[in-house]
This record gives structure tokens, C-alpha cells and sequence, in this order.
């Protein structure tokens, strides 16, 4: 991996040009937006966050020499802001509302176990969703539903989702931003898909 | 492999992380399984409606605010 693709974005954006930190700016708000909900009570303080993650990268920009891709720094100096963020706000919080159960790690069953017979085959089969037209799964009314089904999930579900499946950053540059291993990065991205495949079933049968 | 233990590889499946031997006997499976295919599909399903909230518009204060500080920073000092 020797040249990123966003190696002449960092070049560009050094240099100043400003379509091309508007370019992010744009490409990156609904991932940002997504990472930054989970941690702070409303709209208006995630984009606090998002504005904060900004103007951290433009104070930090001359000294980033590119070690990581731009992307992946970005989204660690989002991850940064959001958790600084939620730690000032712990002390307005419920002290309840800190220490929700996080199943994130566990190897429990991602599909409900009474879903399949005694010798461990489909006895409820999912329904074979390739009649349910492209409209209605795209609708409004269904990425609603996914964005706070995200939304509700555990801290370290959401974070590794929101990465891989709106920022679209590989497995390894997740493992790399949230200092995690690989196998926890795949394990919470399963139980994080599996439930919002679960909500996305219960409303499209 | 039955099918309760195969949904719960399909991530690992989709991201290349099986063993060749896994893998196939994976593959196997699927092959002759409506159930786990129509699972997969809709993980699959799942996977790319997600990928559709990253489409979010910058509300129009925030972007200008964020456009006047890059026109600060590009023209204070630098180190």
C-alpha cells in the first residue's frame, strides 16, 4: 500500500485549497454525524462534535505528515473529540445511563436459537427478500428505522458499524483506529449487523 | 457445518476471514441451503441500506462556518 488515494487530497489540503476541504467536509458528514450521535444527547451537540473534529484537523494539519491515510486520521480525531466530549457531559448524566449492558464482545447467538430445530437447522427460514422492491428497502421511512436502530446500539457495536458500513473503511483500518483486534472488530461488527437486519426484518415482512 | 452455526460465520465470510477449509465447507452449505442463502442475502441487504446514511447534506450555517475557518487558517502563520 504505497499511495492512498487521499495522498493528493492531504497535498491539496496543505496547499489550501478550499474545494477540496469542502469535498470532505461534504463526503464525511453523515458518517461523522452517525460516530458523533452516540455520544453526545442531541442533534445540535454532534454537530458541535463534527464542527470541534474540523477545526481540530485544520490546527493539526501542518503537522500530519501522512503516516496514516487522511481519512483514517480524520475519523480518529472525530473518535477523540466525541469521547472528550461525553466524558464533560458524564458528569451532567444519569450515573445509570454510563454503564448500559455492552454485549459487544460476547459470542452469544446473533439469531434467536428458537429460529432453528434440535439439530441446529432452519425451522422459521428468513424470508427471501429479493421480491421486496429496491424502493421501499431505499425508502425514507426505512433508513429512519436503520439510522436509530444504530443509533441503539452499544457503544462498541456502533462505533465499528458506523466505520465499516457508512464511513466504508476496511476491517484492518478499523481495527487500526480503535486500537482493537481484528477477531473483536469482526465479532462486533456481526452482532451489530445482525440486529439491524433484524429490525429491517420485522418492518420490510 | 448446520445452518445455526453458519449464520453466526457469515460476516467472517463476507470479509475473507474463513479458512480455505471453513470456507468451502461454507460454500457447501449455502449451496444447498435456501435458508442460509436468503440470511446471507439479507446480511448483504443490510450491509449496503446502511451505506446509504452516509448521504447526509452539511446544513448551510455549519459548512460556512467551517469554509471561513479554512480561509483563516490558510492565511494565518504558519509554522
Amino acid at each position: 500500500m504505497s499511495r492512498r488515494p487521499d495522498d493528493s487530497d492531504l497535498a491539496a489540503l496543505k496547499a489550501g485549497d478550499e474545494a477540496v476541504f469542502q469535498a470532505l467536509v461534504q463526503r464525511y458528514h453523515g458518517p461523522l454525524m452517525r460516530l458523533a450521535v452516540g455520544y453526545v444527547r442531541d442533534r445540535s451537540a454532534a454537530e458541535d462534535v463534527v464542527q470541534e473534529t474540523w477545526l481540530t484537523c485544520l490546527r493539526s494539519l501542518d503537522r500530519f505528515e501522512g503516516r496514516s491515510s487522511l481519512k483514517t486520521w480524520i475519523f480518529g480525531i472525530a473518535l477523540n473529540v466525541a469521547r472528550t466530549r461525553r466524558r464533560k457531559d458524564a458528569r451532567v448524566l444519569p450515573f445509570a445511563s454510563l454503564f448500559r449492558r455492552d454485549d459487544s464482545d460476547s459470542s452469544a447467538p446473533t439469531v434467536d436459537p428458537r429460529r432453528f430445530g434440535s439439530e441446529g437447522k432452519w425451522r422459521t427460514p428468513p424470508d427471501d427478500w429479493s421480491n421486496v422492491p429496491e424502493s421501499h428497502v431505499l425508502s425514507r421511512e426505512t433508513l429512519d428505522r436503520v439510522r436509530s436502530a444504530i443509533d441503539r446500539l452499544p457503544p462498541r457495536q456502533r462505533e465499528v458499524i458506523i466505520l465499516r458500513d457508512v464511513a466504508g473503511f476496511d476491517a484492518q483500518a478499523v481495527s487500526a483506529v480503535l486500537a482493537i483486534t481484528p477477531e473483536n472488530q469482526r465479532v462486533r461488527l456481526h452482532r451489530a449487523r445482525a440486529a439491524v437486519r433484524k429490525v429491517l426484518e420485522e418492518y420490510l415482512r | 457445518m448446520i445452518c445455526r452455526e453458519v449464520v453466526e460465520l457469515m460476516t467472517d465470510y463476507l470479509d475473507g476471514a474463513l479458512s480455505q477449509e471453513d470456507r468451502a465447507r461454507f460454500e457447501d452449505h449455502i449451496a444447498g441451503c435456501n435458508g442460509c442463502t436468503a440470511y446471507l442475502e439479507q446480511l448483504r441487504r443490510t450491509r449496503s441500506v446502511i451505506g446509504r446514511l452516509a448521504a447526509e447534506p452539511v446544513p448551510a450555517g455549519l459548512e460556512a462556518e467551517l469554509l471561513s475557518a479554512f480561509r483563516s487558517w490558510r492565511s494565518g502563520p504558519r509554522p
